[in-house]
């Protein structure tokens, strides 16, 4: 890898280990900021690959639906995240998949414990991230979350993940 | 066990109040099984899951699941999946074409429409009735405006008579495409809860807790369902009876007098969609039409017609239920259709910003009612002014629990039934 590869590379793990920690810790606002203005968040149901345009999908929320979501996390009285869920999560297998203009194509994989009032939930999801540089600060323009058990029925999921 | 006759429901149904065990006792659940789920018309699924011959798709009746096929002659069916021969489930797929299904265990096979097609190593069979083997089907199967029940009752009301007065629901909710058809082709959302089936039966038609349960979404989402369900709005509840309610919001929609006011949009908004609206009704039916928008009703036991969605509610257990849902689809719509997707991609599922609160209440509830006292819950607002529609129908005000109280009273008539 020339050090240039491995400047950026270990620049991306450090976002996306950022973008964990704010998902994490309830920091709504900071986690917003990461978004670049045409910010697209899709957590597809049914296998991988669907059309989020023609069938449903757990989350696929354009940027102005993220500000919708986090403005609701703000009142207090989202009651599926009163009290919030405790979450931890393990980030690992970040590659940087290719370049192409502003955008880099990452993939990664994480697990994530979620401990809520009534269960505690083992979460295993593959990411794959567009982020983009914009005035020198690296931004996520997408970011997609392939849950590993996205075929089947899931309980309420309505922290960041 | 409890035997089903002699369950007192007099002692656990007051006509204001239910017992909690009614919720949260395992004995009421097997019951409802052998009472509800494997005798009443249960929704399964729409025919245009599966429009052509030989498709199939997987879906349930109650905690059963069941391969929902169109068979060689176009006919709609639903199979048992397990194999005549010694169980296994003969077909492992979400949905496909098959014309037929082969058991992996000893490879026999079975037509799309159930029939034994052929035994692996035929001469070691004796000789015998082969017509007797083929994968059990629900007993009865009936459709309306596509939409598929089935009846595990050999005998017994027919599909519409027990829809009765919701039956003309299904008439209002197809007329909104221009085409007069809907179309279940999204996809479906599975959300699973840990709670009784019946609370999200209850729930659906209950208008008394958006205000409550929603506001932190009505108060950043701009949304005008928060009125809806206000003290002063004009919209009713209804009891069709056989168990189906109604959250009727055509008087209020009627009050704003603005086409598609309904779904938070204008026909400048959705022109394609208004102009074939009104070419296919004429000015004013389309006018009308699209003033007084989708119905919002819960048929018993399990299909709650959600004005842009439909959930399919799946007991599993007397402590988990799945909420199977999608967005509806107007033939002939698209540009509404696009529209029904997103809003009901936002608002249903694990991550939605409605129904994961509800389903976060609903475990709460199953939870609460655990415990040992007040004995009964109380279901008594509105009681004093219930009235009667034209029809003859009770209704009463849209944030009273007249549709509970309506549910619990067919519940009970089928529950006390002896089987």
């Amino acid at each position: 890898m020339s050090e240039a590869a491995g400047d950026l590379l270990r620049e991306v793990e450090a976002f996306i280990y950022r973008e964990g920690y704010l998902q994490d810790r309830h920091q709504y606002d900071a986690w917003e900021a990461l978004w670049t203005d045409d910010g697209v968040y899709w957590i597809p149901a049914n296998d991988d690959d669907g059309d989020p345009e023609k069938e449903m999908s757990i989350i696929y929320d354009n940027r102005s639906r993220i500000a919708l979501r986090i403005r609701q996390f703000h009142t207090g009285r989202r009651i599926a995240q009163e009290p919030k869920s405790n979450l931890a999560r393990v980030i690992s297998n970040i590659e940087i998949m290719s370049l192409t203009g502003d955008d880099i194509h990452v993939r990664a994989n994480a697990m994530i414990f979620e401990s809520a009032a009534r269960r505690d939930t083992i979460w295993g999801t593959r990411y794959e991230y567009t982020l983009r540089r914009i005035d020198g600060a690296l931004r996520m323009a997408r970011k997609k979350v392939i849950l590993v058990n996205n075929s089947k029925a899931l309980p309420n999921m309505a922290f960041l993940i | 066990m409890m035997k089903p006759s002699s369950e007192p429901w007099d002692q656990l149904l007051h006509h204001d109040g239910v017992h909690g065990s009614v919720y949260v006792d395992p004995r009421v659940y097997e019951s409802e099984l052998q009472h509800i789920w494997r005798k009443t018309w249960v929704y399964v699924g729409h025919e245009s899951e599966v429009p052509r011959r030989h498709d199939f798709v997987m879906k349930s009746l109650g905690p059963e699941p069941v391969i929902m096929t169109r068979d060689g002659d176009g006919q709609v069916r639903l199979l048992l999946n397990r194999c005549s021969h010694r169980g296994n489930q003969v077909c492992t797929k979400q949905r496909g074409n098959a014309a037929v299904f082969t058991c992996p265990y000893h490879a026999w096979s079975f037509g799309s429409d159930g029939r034994l097609k052929h035994m692996s190593l035929p001469d070691g069979f004796p000789d015998f009735d082969r017509s007797t083997l083929g994968l059990a089907q629900v007993t009865r199967v009936a459709s309306y405006r596509g939409f598929v029940f089935g009846s595990f009752a050999p005998e017994g009301p027919s599909l519409a008579e027990h829809l009765g007065g919701a039956l003309e629901v299904f008439d209002r909710l197809v007329a909104l495409s221009p085409e007069g058809e809907i179309e279940v082709t999204a996809g479906f959302l599975q959300h699973k809860v840990a709670a009784n089936w019946k609370l999200m039966l209850e729930n659906e038609t209950d208008g008394y807790h958006p205000s409550f349960v929603h506001s932190s979404i009505f108060g950043v989402a701009d949304s005008g369902i928060g009125k809806l369900y206000s003290r002063n709005s004009a919209a009713l509840s209804r009891d069709y009876g056989n168990g189906h309610t109604e959250c009727d919001l055509r008087p209020q929609f009627r009050k704003l007098d603005v086409p598609l006011g309904w779904f938070g949009t204008t026909e400048e908004r959705l022109p394609d969609y208004a102009r074939a609206m009104r070419k296919v009704y004429g000015n004013e039916r389309a006018r009308q039409i699209m003033i007084d928008g989708t119905p919002h009703v819960m048929i018993f036991p399990n299909l709650f017609i959600a004005e842009i969605q439909i959930f399919v509610l799946q007991p599993v257990a007397v402590d988990e239920t799945v909420q199977h849902v999608t967005a509806l689809q107007f033939k002939g719509a698209p540009d509404l259709n696009r529209r029904m997707r997103q809003q009901t991609m936002g608002s249903v599922g694990p991550a939605g910003l409605l129904l994961a609160d509800d389903s976060e209440i609903y475990e709460r509830t199953h939870q609460g009612l655990r415990a040992s006292g007040p004995q009964f819950t109380f279901i008594g607002r509105g009681v004093h002014r219930e009235r009667t529609d034209d029809a003859g129908f009770r209704i009463g005000d849209i944030t009273d629990d007249l549709p509970s109280r309506g549910i619990w009273r067919h519940y009970r008539s089928l529950m006390e039934q002896s089987s």
